[in-house]
């Protein structure tokens, strides 16, 4: 009993470790993970403008340090917006305007 | 099916092999099918490991006591409910619990990294199957949970009865989930610096599974410390044991991390120190499970006597080495992209905040591990106790505290002057008159540091207070939503920020009770006969009469203990009248040894005594007491001699008639009982503070709704003309708070 049951644990373990080299379907394209990248950093991108636009009307930033810190947090995110149009264009540009973050 | 199980042993450590090979092969030679099959080596592994938990717990079940693993712990009599929880008892089934936590939080991580981080996550596939493998190799040449003996003997050892209590159910499985959770940062922190990609964005894939394990690590140390307190019978929470501190250094270095890992998120700054940190918290939580299974510690948390102290020594080493190579090679791509804009800035407070939380740890490293280290090399034991960590800790725990409030107050980047001293004025208002009314209650005379906790604690109540009454007003101002639902959507919307800000509240609360516990605590140990009182601070104990119960299968805790010999104390205050507060019924439990050589009644209470405490706990105070039945006396002795001469071996149940016979002879004429009571102030504080925490961090965890988001992306696409111009007002906010 406890052979036959290794056998087939066997059995299940060769074919979910061999199946990526025998499909047909390969692992992701890099293209969808630098997608998937871009998109985090555009989501955390956003989480900061709303922080920063928070703390302004909470009052812990004064209206002058909210316009430059929301003015470098938008032209950031534009260039993550940016990032994300070339790849929806094909553009082989994208990893280029990858942001730093 | 102990045959399956060693099959699966050696089918994990095979496929952690190939995991290993395929996923450098495949990252290394750009073919991605194998970091792929890398991966899936991972789900397998997975599959493989709960196939033999899945054995081990069926034979503690079924009490297969073939299982050697088995026999050492449990037995018929180990309550099912027991029985199911003994498998991490022993060093055998923790480590299959660990090597298998590990491989469902690796799949975990690795499914949903699944289109991110490709060459990252193939690196940390490969650590991650490293970690795995050890702990595979561990159970296959050291100690392996599928020994077994043949014959079988007829029944087990049974499980340790300190460890039979609701707690010790969940508190090894969270703790063991806290440290493999802090594997998954160090591995994905390891492959971004072998891949050379030091950006945020492994932070960001790994983050919520660095507040995982910071949120179960914490948990397993709640559960552990409420353990302590109701089950062991010297009434602390937290004693400064060498394996409590393993826990908690990780936890305090992922806290830190936390806290940090915002500043890379946001500014790109702190890469090093992130990366260490990770780093430092994966190595500190390997290094605490090396405590406990090593054998250098006689703890009751330890497995005693064991011998995986050189593997483990010899994995830390290589993680050290490694860490430090890593971060020294890598070190010109993980300068900073920013400095700091101001010193009067949040990024300003969480530096200092980790400086603490490190300190912190640093402290408490050197008060675990350099009793060890100077016994290593003198051969002389040395240890510090708690004084030595209050001395230390207090201070930095009051800094730490007081950090959490100033922190929330403070905007990023940076803050004016004027706009700090609008926002800290009623975080002090609060703190002083806290500070006014202690001194004018005149209970606080001679416990500076508890006041300076207390005011501490004010200011962070204050200080959240303020942000969340700031931010409804907000809320109801561009919503028109009534006060509560305001409330409440304002914490849905910034989850991260409010969720943060609540476990923040949790922490003071915590420390509220810790502080107060421990610096206005009556403690009493004394001998009282049956009529006799005593007074424990405000209150009045009576010991009204003795108790006694037999069972050979469970005893009134529920524990399975044969006899149970223990008091009923009448609590009450005042004296004109005397007002009833409680009536406390501890006792102690006696287990069976399975030791023929006690005799053939004396074996079955010839095990550990456990202590069952009794209190009654409430908002203000807690009453807590345990006892200590002298069961030596000639008489009780004269009857257990009688019981051992004329009773064989082999009639238990004889033998539990004996005992009914002692029992009723120690009722009769009890003798003094040794009686240990604590009343302390607050300590209900220290649970709910915990339970704060952990409300706060699901709710920082909990993904924010997909409209929040939205809402945030139409106002920064249609504001692509406002790159070269200020924003015309701010008011007109892209997104309602």
């Amino acid at each position: 009993m406890a052979a036959l049951l290794t056998l087939v644990l066997l059995a299940a373990v060769i074919a979910v470790v061999g199946w990526p080299l025998f499909s047909r379907r390969r692992a992701s394209a890099p293209e969808s993970a630098d997608r998937a990248e871009l998109q985090s950093a555009r989501e955390a991108k956003y989480r900061e403008i709303r922080d920063a636009e928070l703390d302004y009307r909470m009052g812990k930033l004064s209206r002058e340090d909210f316009e430059a810190v929301d003015a470098s947090l938008r032209a950031e995110a534009l260039v993550i917006l940016d990032g994300l149009e070339a790849l929806d264009a094909g553009s082989p540009a994208a990893d280029a305007q990858k942001p730093a973050d | 099916m102990p045959e399956l199980g060693r099959a699966c042993l050696l089918l994990a450590l095979g496929v952690c092999a190939y995991g290993i090979g395929a996923s450098l092969y495949g990252v290394r030679r750009g073919r991605p099918e194998f970091a792929l099959s890398g991966r899936h080596s991972v789900y397998a592994l997975a599959g493989i490991l709960t196939v033999a938990f899945a054995v081990l717990e069926l034979a503690f079940l079924r009490s297969d006591f073939s299982f050697n693993t088995v026999a050492d712990t449990s037995s018929t009599t180990t309550p099912t409910f027991y029985k199911a929880a003994a498998v991490w008892s022993s060093q055998e089934g923790s480590l299959l619990l660990w090597a298998w936590l590990l491989s469902l939080w690796s799949s975990l991580v690795l499914f949903l990294t699944r289109r991110r981080l490709r060459e990252e996550s193939a690196y940390a596939t490969a650590i991650l199957l490293g970690f795995a493998g050890f702990f595979v190799s561990l159970m296959i040449f050291y100690a392996t949970p599928f020994a077994t003996t043949n014959p079988a003997p007829a029944d087990g050892v049974g499980l340790d009865p300190l460890l039979r209590h609701p707690s010790m159910m969940i508190h090894p499985p969270m703790l063991y989930s806290g440290y493999t959770l802090c594997i998954i940062p160090l591995a994905f922190g390891m492959g971004a610096l072998i891949a050379r990609k030091v950006d945020a964005e492994w932070i960001r894939a790994t983050r919520h599974f660095a507040l995982a394990a910071w949120l179960f690590l914490g948990v397993g140390i709640m559960l552990g410390a409420r353990w302590s307190y109701s089950e062991l019978g010297w009434g602390g929470y937290w004693g400064w044991d060498a394996v409590e501190n393993a826990s908690l250094m990780p936890w305090l270095t992922g806290t830190a991390f936390l806290h940090s890992l915002m500043i890379q998120e946001k500014r790109g700054m702190l890469k090093v120190w992130n990366v260490s940190l990770v780093l430092a918290t994966g190595t500190l939580a390997i290094m605490g499970t090396f405590l406990v299974r090593s054998g250098i510690l006689s703890s009751i948390h330890a497995f005693g006597g064991a011998t995986l102290g050189v593997p483990f020594v010899v994995l830390i080493g290589v993680l050290i080495a490694t860490s430090i190579y890593l971060v020294y090679t890598r070190r010109d791509m993980l300068a900073s992209e920013h400095r700091l804009d101001s010193l009067l800035s949040r990024e300003s407070i969480f530096l200092a905040n980790n400086v603490v939380l490190v300190g912190l740890c640093f402290v408490i490293f050197w008060g675990t591990y350099f009793p060890l280290i100077s016994e290593a090399l003198t051969g002389h034991s040395a240890s510090v106790g708690p004084p030595w960590f209050d001395r230390y800790t207090v201070p930095l725990a009051l800094i730490l505290v007081l950090l959490s409030g100033i922190g929330p107050v403070i905007a990023w980047r940076r803050a004016t002057l004027a706009n700090a001293r609008r926002n800290f004025l009623v975080p002090l208002a609060c703190a002083l008159v806290v500070l006014v009314v202690l001194l004018a209650s005149g209970i606080s005379t001679g416990k500076p540091l508890a006041i300076a906790m207390f005011c501490c604690a004010a200011f962070v109540l204050g200080s959240v207070g303020q942000e969340y009454w700031r931010g409804t007003r907000l809320r109801r101002a561009s919503s028109g939503e009534a006060p509560p639902l305001a409330s409440l959507a304002l914490v849905r919307r910034n989850r991260r920020r409010y969720g943060g800000y609540i476990v923040h509240i949790g922490i003071a609360v915590l420390f509220v009770g810790v502080a107060a516990s421990s610096s206005f605590q009556h403690a009493s140990e004394l001998s009282l006969s049956p009529g006799q009182s005593t007074k424990v601070g405000a209150y009045t104990v009576r010991y009204v009469r003795p108790t006694g119960t037999i069972t050979s299968k469970q005893d009134a805790a529920h524990t399975g203990a044969t006899m149970s010999l223990g008091a009923v104390l009448d609590v009450s205050t005042g004296s004109h009248p005397a007002r009833h507060v409680a009536t406390l019924t501890p006792s102690e439990g006696f287990y069976d040894s399975g030791e023929p050589s006690q005799g053939s009644v004396g074996h079955l209470i010839g095990g550990q005594a456990v202590s069952h405490v009794s209190m009654d706990g409430g908002v203000t105070r807690d009453v807590w007491s345990a006892i200590a039945p002298d069961i030596s006396t000639p008489r009780l002795l004269r009857v257990m001699n009688i019981a051992n001469k004329t009773i064989p071996l082999v009639r238990p149940d004889e033998g539990m008639i004996a005992l009914a016979v002692l029992v009723r002879e120690y009722l009769k004429a009890p003798p003094p009982a040794q009686l240990h009571l604590i009343v302390s102030p607050l300590v209900l504080w220290i649970w709910i503070g915990g339970l704060i925490v952990l409300g706060g961090a699901l709710i920082a965890a909990w993904p924010a709704p997909s409209a929040v988001r939205q809402r945030v992306r139409v106002g920064v696409r249609s504001a692509d003309d406002r790159l070269d111009r200020p924003p015309a007002s701010p008011e007109r906010g892209l997104a309602r708070v």
